[in-house]
């Protein structure tokens, strides 16, 4: 491959890219390749941004060392390359890392996290008071993981689209379309699970969001429990992301009642604060996921394939639309050799 | 070991949830010999059949699955879940779970008894998740329970086994039944401590799948699990008060 395919623009004859899917894999892709030159058009089958994706309900959070703890450690690099892509992009991402914490009784969680994560430094309850006064005196324990940073999903997606646009690329809502049969140079299919790959599953999430004027979080809050750990990811107006359950399911229900109690203890047991919280939205998302839960990019003649992104979508769309940009690369220049 | 009048190779089973990824399973099933992991129908399938593709992935392993009813709480939902299980994994095999305390997760042998008598009636082959207690194992084999499955303490606590008297005393009550401790094992030293005691086999899950690396993790409990039931089959020594020196010390020099 030449170094032009992965970082140079197109040159010649600019391609016209069709996506499809506009979830954080596709407009990410779509974004990368319209400010390298080409025509982009993203096709999405939900009649809003984000109606029917998976990272409409993500928790937005960049947080490659703590994901490793469980994660293959092949996301960290691309995951702390993805902190500076989307601070170039998209406003209000946030740099104060993350905080992990765990009650008294669960300290061996603190431990263990500990061991197996990088970039983490322990904090006291004092530390833990300086980076979140709210916090203070409710934990003694936890980790600051300073080098990972959090956004708004939501925003995000819509300042994506916005940039996409500003490229002179479209974006077609209740746009349902077989990227087999859809016209363009190149295709992209970033369906998730829409896609009928036999080796991509479901990972059911469930999520809730509260209102709150009584707690302020300025990074998001990881609560270590050995049954059910959560996040809280604090966003603008005194909203909270609570997330997120992870089951093996591709139902598409509502969120079960005990998801629900299990998120809302969690939360609870993060801050009391939470009790007079309001709900805000309560809801499930299903992840695509491949075997080893990393992402694949792949190219079929002139069809690229992204898919797979798993609990990862914000924090590896980024390295995937570059190598999704690449394989794009690689077809145009085929065809024109 | 015999489970029902199968003959199975592996004397470890595993459980499959909370791996870091369904292919760090399949290489830890491997790494572990395993024969039989069990799958819970409840939690991982929110609806039937939704967990399909994750079944799928198990089964291509190759091993047997044993259904289980982790997190029914009451009679009823224990034999519906194992109704639907039965369905779903074509298996009279159930790994029968019904939970008493929520803190604990210890089972309510009340309940056992009775969905054990209930699954039994219908064609079930049931595996109990159990305590120590003497009396509620007779209860279960009289009501047609051929495996039973003992804590070893409580489920994820890592805490080995709790009450070895009451295990030894459960394997001494019933020679001629399948024993398998369940639940509670932490590291390989406490799986080869039930084989020791003479239990047919160990069912142990976040042991290896929180583990740092659980294909590793896996291997380990493979050997500890067959040292442990070699010791066994060795007629190990019984612990002694006075010192016995390994080499006899007749004819040596003794010097004042």
């Amino acid at each position: 491959m030449s170094s032009s395919a992965t970082t140079g623009k197109m040159s010649g004859n600019t391609p016209r890219i069709t996506v499809v899917g506009a979830g954080v894999a596709g407009l990410a892709t779509a974004v990368t390749l319209a400010e390298r030159g080409g025509r982009v058009t993203v096709h999405e089958r939900a009649d809003s941004l984000g109606g029917e994706a998976a990272s409409w309900l993500a928790g937005g959070m960049l947080a490659p060392f703590c994901e490793a703890e469980t994660a293959d450690p092949a996301i960290i690099a691309p995951g702390l390359a993805a902190i500076d892509w989307w601070g170039d992009r998209v406003p209000g991402v946030s740099r104060g890392g993350t905080l992990v914490v765990a009650a008294g009784r669960d300290a061996g969680e603190i431990r263990r996290f500990a061991r197996r994560i990088d970039g983490a430094e322990p904090v006291d309850a004092s530390g833990i008071a300086r980076l979140e006064p709210d916090l203070a005196e409710r934990f003694r324990q936890g980790l600051h993981v300073a080098a990972e940073a959090h956004l708004d999903p939501r925003e995000a997606l819509r300042a994506l689209a916005e940039r996409l646009r500003s490229f002179g690329g479209t974006i077609r809502l209740s746009s349902t379309v077989d990227p087999a049969a859809v016209d363009g140079d190149v295709v992209i299919d970033c369906r998730g699970i829409a896609d009928d790959d036999p080796a991509l599953r479901s990972v059911r999430g469930e999520m809730l969001i509260l209102r709150t004027d009584e707690l302020l979080l300025s990074r998001p809050v990881r609560l270590l429990h050995p049954r059910i750990p959560i996040y809280v990811v604090p966003r603008a107006d005194g909203h909270f992301m609570v997330g997120a359950t992870m089951v093996e399911s591709d139902a598409p229900g509502g969120v079960t009642l005990r998801s629900a109690v299990d998120l809302m203890n969690a939360a609870y047991a993060l801050h009391p604060a939470f009790a007079e919280a309001e709900i805000i939205e309560i809801k499930a998302g299903l992840r695509p996921a491949f075997p080893d839960n990393l992402p694949r990019v792949t190219r079929n003649g002139r069809i690229v394939s992204v898919n797979g992104l798993y609990r990862h979508g914000f924090l590896l769309a980024p390295d995937c639309a570059a190598r999704a940009a690449a394989l794009t690369l690689e077809h145009h220049e085929e065809i024109a050799a | 070991m015999e489970i029902y009048g199968e003959t199975i190779g592996s004397r470890l089973m595993l459980g499959t949830a909370r791996y870091p990824s369904p292919e760090i399973l399949k290489e830890a099933i491997r790494a572990s010999g395993a024969e039989i992991v069990t799958v819970s129908l409840r939690r991982e399938a929110a609806g039937e059949r939704a967990g399909q593709k994750f079944w799928d992935i198990i089964r291509e392993t190759g091993v047997r699955v044993l259904p289980n009813t982790a997190g029914c709480h009451s009679v009823r939902q224990a034999v519906t879940t194992a109704q639907m299980a039965r369905e779903v994994f074509g298996t009279n095999w159930i790994k029968l779970e019904v939970i008493g305390d929520e803190d604990t997760l210890q089972p309510d042998l009340f309940g056992l008894v009775e969905a054990t008598r209930i699954l039994s009636d219908e064609g079930f082959q049931v595996l109990a998740y159990t305590t120590e207690d003497l009396v509620a194992a007779d209860r279960l084999v009289e009501v047609g329970c051929r495996v039973l499955m003992p804590w070893g303490s409580p489920i994820g606590s890592a805490r080995g086994l709790n009450n070895v008297y009451g295990l030894r005393a459960m394997r001494a009550r019933f020679p001629e039944l399948t024993l398998i401790v369940d639940a509670g094992i932490g590291v390989p030293s406490h799986a080869a401590q039930a084989m020791e005691l003479g239990y047919e086999g160990v069912l142990l899950s976040s042991a290896v799948a929180l583990a740092g690396d659980p294909v590793a993790m896996a291997r380990a409990f493979k050997l500890s699990v067959e040292a442990g039931r070699l010791a066994f089959g060795a007629d190990p020594l019984e612990p002694r008060d006075m010192a016995e020196p390994s080499t006899p010390v007749l004819g040596q020099a003794v010097l004042a």
